[in-house]
């Protein structure tokens, strides 16, 4: 039995991006989320330090060094139209924001308080410029909770813990979703004039990750299956700052209050790497120079990590705090309350008396859809899918390119959601429904009573542990031909073996044995893409370091990579096609590529 | 460490009352009992059932009752609650299966506060943010940091008593509004914590305080919307 259900607008997922672009969409649209978690358990509400807009409350600031710091950020990779678009609406955006009531810290004027964050300059490199507008070490928490709270107001139709498995399209036109129902495994069919994928990341394919248990990413993967392209997939972010072996992340934000990296021999190494930045150089290439110093016997007793060091005693002697001022334990407690809580709840140890031990974390996909920059997402390097959007982290569009500055995450989510719920609105007046094909949910039945019925010998989360291994030991902060081909190798042997599964439950309710390894899955596609893609790009480029191939190619590289399933056609189970791909040339507005130093 | 876990397990589609499932695992010390009920479920019996999500404390999916006491399942490491660990769902929600509770009844009295920002008057004609001094600011933060677990409402005698009660949970997402500076409804708020199922069924038994995993002081912030009942004054 499958229902029916019939909504101008369908968004897919109740995190930032998602309830931002319901909030908007729904002005004039009838529009429902649906959403595998309650809106609230979404992982925008785990992001810390902060959203980044040219405000100026604290210091001078514009538009166009944000811009540019997330251009140089990407080294070059970005498409510069978007970014500009990006600086320039994260402005206005984060005024919304504060009049929907979102608890931000504030200046002794009364205006929202900002700090400094990796990457993010004044005057295009100068010096780290306060440009992240925060709430203590919560900040995306209260921006998840605003936007639902916005959400229960203007009574937007949610379907929560309902699980996306399948995107209807066809001819170019997408028609709706195919969701489970977890509550009782019943299907759903959502028809909609308009689409908006806001899914968020799919970091669950590797070990050591900041990422929640359920980033794993199926509606991106639905996508692929469906013969539309991603764009950039080889670029994944790898937080410098996880807790050692956890992977739970502490923000940047400790950076920007003035903590420093310190090596074995109890030096500040980044000063050494990054001159100007020192500790606050963006996170791709602090990831490397804590490898650099593991790699060179200086990790903390020798081993694979460094220490972060946010004493105020220590700050203090290195003058790293903002502007060079003191700082005082009192602060530090009332700046980064939470992260000071992970490191005395899971590693026992108070930052206030000790450095942490931190290793760096896999932690957001800079590829992902491909889109323009109100949502539409694309067939191939210009073709739009018509009523097809996707916003937030599963989108690429691309402001991101080779590696995300801290913070602009929150705002591509605020800012990308708003305009693609916008533009949804938009297209809906015009549009009519287009028909739905009889067929639009075998598929999904079919992938689960496969799954149900599956008597095998292996085990999911073998399978899935495998998987995480593989990709943190081969598609890492340092990357090479021979280990990322044994991931290509390694991932289509794993494929293999998800033949064979065996499944427990056999019954409807919550029957999250299923859902885990239909996740898993749509793991296996995404790391496939994100290994080879990664295997194909024969240079260095912001978050892709090679040890083979050490320099940036602009000649042959300055462009993003589109990845296609070679045969354009969706099977049940796991795809079994190679990859075919394309590229896609960067937009260069106004800053040429040169080396990026900081 | 080996530990022994015992967990209330219940199936509708299969049993008629909730069962102890036992089970022994092998895990460090320093793990959460979050990665001991995935051993469980992963490796011995995928028919097993709880929400997650971020596994770290923020999102608010895995409140469970552990040895008695609610407690987020991410958040309690195993060394802080010894080898023999009882896992049951938290009380005073309709079991669905296992330890996933019907948390719509929860999330029912919340939306029943109005938890959200109201403020229909002109926007500041600079186009910018409203102002609010710091000392207005930290007013009302014990309140931001609610992460909606139910942790402190499932642990109070109140609303075992009487399902109809909002609960501390509610009333702490209503002090956050009803004591922001910008906020323009504390009036409408505070008239429904006024009713028979409002603050007043509060006890301060402090379960919910001891509760929280966030560390607000639940029974506080209920004490103060009582006062400004009481008073008639929000300060």
């Amino acid at each position: 039995m499958t229902k029916h259900h019939q909504f101008d607008a369908i968004i897919v997922g109740g995190g930032g991006a998602g309830l931002m672009a319901a909030l908007h969409a729904s002005k004039t649209a009838n529009v429902a989320v649906v959403s595998k978690l309650h809106p609230t358990r979404s992982h925008t509400g785990t992001a810390q330090g902060g959203i980044a807009a040219a405000l100026g409350n604290m210091e001078p600031d514009s538009w166009e060094w944000h811009m540019y710091d997330t251009v140089k950020g990407g080294d070059y990779l970005v498409d510069q139209d978007a970014a500009e678009i990006m600086a320039r609406d994260a402005i206005d955006a984060i005024i919304e924001l504060e009049h929907m009531g979102l608890p931000f810290d504030r200046t002794p004027e009364g205006k929202i308080e900002q700090r400094r964050f990796g990457g993010h300059t004044a005057n295009f490199g100068e010096k780290p410029v306060m440009r992240a507008c925060k709430a203590a070490d919560r900040t995306g928490h209260m921006i998840l909770q605003t936007l639902y709270q916005q959400c229960i107001k203007n009574k937007v139709n949610f379907f929560n813990e309902f699980f996306v498995t399948d995107i209807v399209a066809e001819d170019n036109i997408c028609r709706g979703v195919i969701a489970i129902e977890i509550a009782n495994s019943e299907v759903h069919i959502f028809h909609a004039k308009a689409v908006l994928i806001a899914s968020g990341g799919f970091g669950k394919m590797f070990k050591v990750t900041s990422n929640a248990h359920t980033l794993t990413g199926d509606p991106v993967a639905a996508v692929y299956r469906r013969g539309l392209p991603l764009e950039d997939m080889e670029f994944f972010q790898f937080h410098p700052t996880g807790i050692y072996k956890l992977g739970i992340l502490l923000s940047e934000a400790a950076r920007g209050e003035g903590a420093v990296f310190i090596n074995d021999k109890g030096e500040r190494f980044m000063e050494r790497y990054a001159p100007t930045l020192k500790d606050l150089a963006p996170r791709d290439m602090a990831s490397r120079y804590i490898y650099e110093e593991v790699r060179a016997g200086r990790g903390i007793g020798g081993k694979d990590y460094v220490h972060m060091d946010f004493r105020a005693e220590t700050i203090n002697r290195y003058k790293s705090g903002p502007g060079g001022k003191e700082v005082t334990r009192e602060h530090l407690e009332k700046a980064l309350p939470d992260i000071l809580e992970f490191a005395r709840v899971y590693m026992g140890i108070d930052p206030m008396k000790d450095p942490v031990p931190i290793q760096p974390t896999a932690h957001y996909a800079m590829g992902g859809i491909p889109t323009d920059a109100d949502g539409k997402v694309l067939a191939d390097n210009s073709k739009i899918v018509t009523g097809l959007y996707a916003a937030g982290e599963c989108a690429c569009v691309s402001v991101h390119g080779a590696n995300r500055l801290g913070t602009n995450s929150l705002v591509d989510l605020v800012v990308f959601g708003r305009r693609g719920g916008k533009a949804m609105a938009d297209f809906c007046k015009q549009a009519s429904f287009a028909p739905l094909p009889a067929t639009a949910a075998v598929d999904t039945i079919a992938d689960f009573d496969r799954i149900r019925n599956s008597k095998g010998a292996e085990r999911a989360a073998a399978i899935r542990a495998d998987l995480q291994a593989m990709m943190t030991n081969y598609v890492g902060v340092f990357r090479n031909g021979p280990d990322m081909q044994k991931a290509v190798d390694g991932v289509r042997e794993l494929k293999e073996r998800f033949k064979n599964i065996k499944t427990d439950d056999t019954g409807s309710i919550f029957n999250t044995d299923v859902l885990e390894t239909f996740e898993l899955g749509c793991l296996l596609d995404l790391a496939e893409i994100t290994a080879a893609a990664a295997l194909r790009r024969t240079e260095s480029r912001g978050g892709h370091a090679r040890e083979d191939y050490q320099q940036r190619d602009d000649a042959n590289w300055l462009n993003h990579s589109m990845a296609y399933r070679a045969d354009g056609k969706r099977d049940v189970g796991i795809t079994k096609c190679d990859i075919s791909f394309d590229k896609k040339p960067v937009t260069i507005t106004k800053f040429q590529p040169k080396e990026r130093k900081y | 460490m080996k530990v022994h876990l015992k967990i209330k397990r219940f199936n509708p589609e299969k049993d008629s009352k909730p069962w102890w499932g036992e089970y022994d695992v092998d895990v460090e010390p320093t793990d959460r009992v979050l990665d001991a009920l995935h051993q469980v479920k992963w490796y011995q019996d995928g028919t097993f059932n709880l929400r997650r999500s971020c596994a770290h404390g923020v999102c608010g999916s895995d409140a469970v009752r552990i040895n008695g006491q609610n407690k987020l399942a991410c958040k309690v490491l195993i060394q802080d609650v010894g080898a023999n660990i009882t896992v049951e769902p938290i009380l005073g929600l309709p079991v669905i299966k296992d330890l996933i509770v019907d948390m719509e009844p929860f999330f029912s009295h919340y939306k029943s506060v109005m938890p959200y920002f109201v403020n229909d008057e002109p926007l500041p004609e600079n186009g910018r943010e409203r102002l609010q001094s710091v000392a207005d600011r930290e007013r009302y933060d014990q309140g931001t940091k609610c992460i909606l677990c139910a942790s402190c409402t499932t642990s109070c005698p109140s609303f075992w008593a009487n399902g109809q009660y909002v609960g501390p949970a509610a009333i702490v997402q209503a002090h956050r509004f009803i004591f922001d500076t910008r906020d323009r409804a504390a009036e409408q708020r505070l008239k429904i914590l006024n009713e028979q199922m409002g603050v007043w069924r509060c006890r301060t038994a402090f379960n919910c305080t001891n509760a929280c995993p966030r560390d607000i002081p639940v029974t506080q912030l209920i004490g103060e919307v009582k006062r400004a009942l009481a008073t008639g004054e929000i300060r």
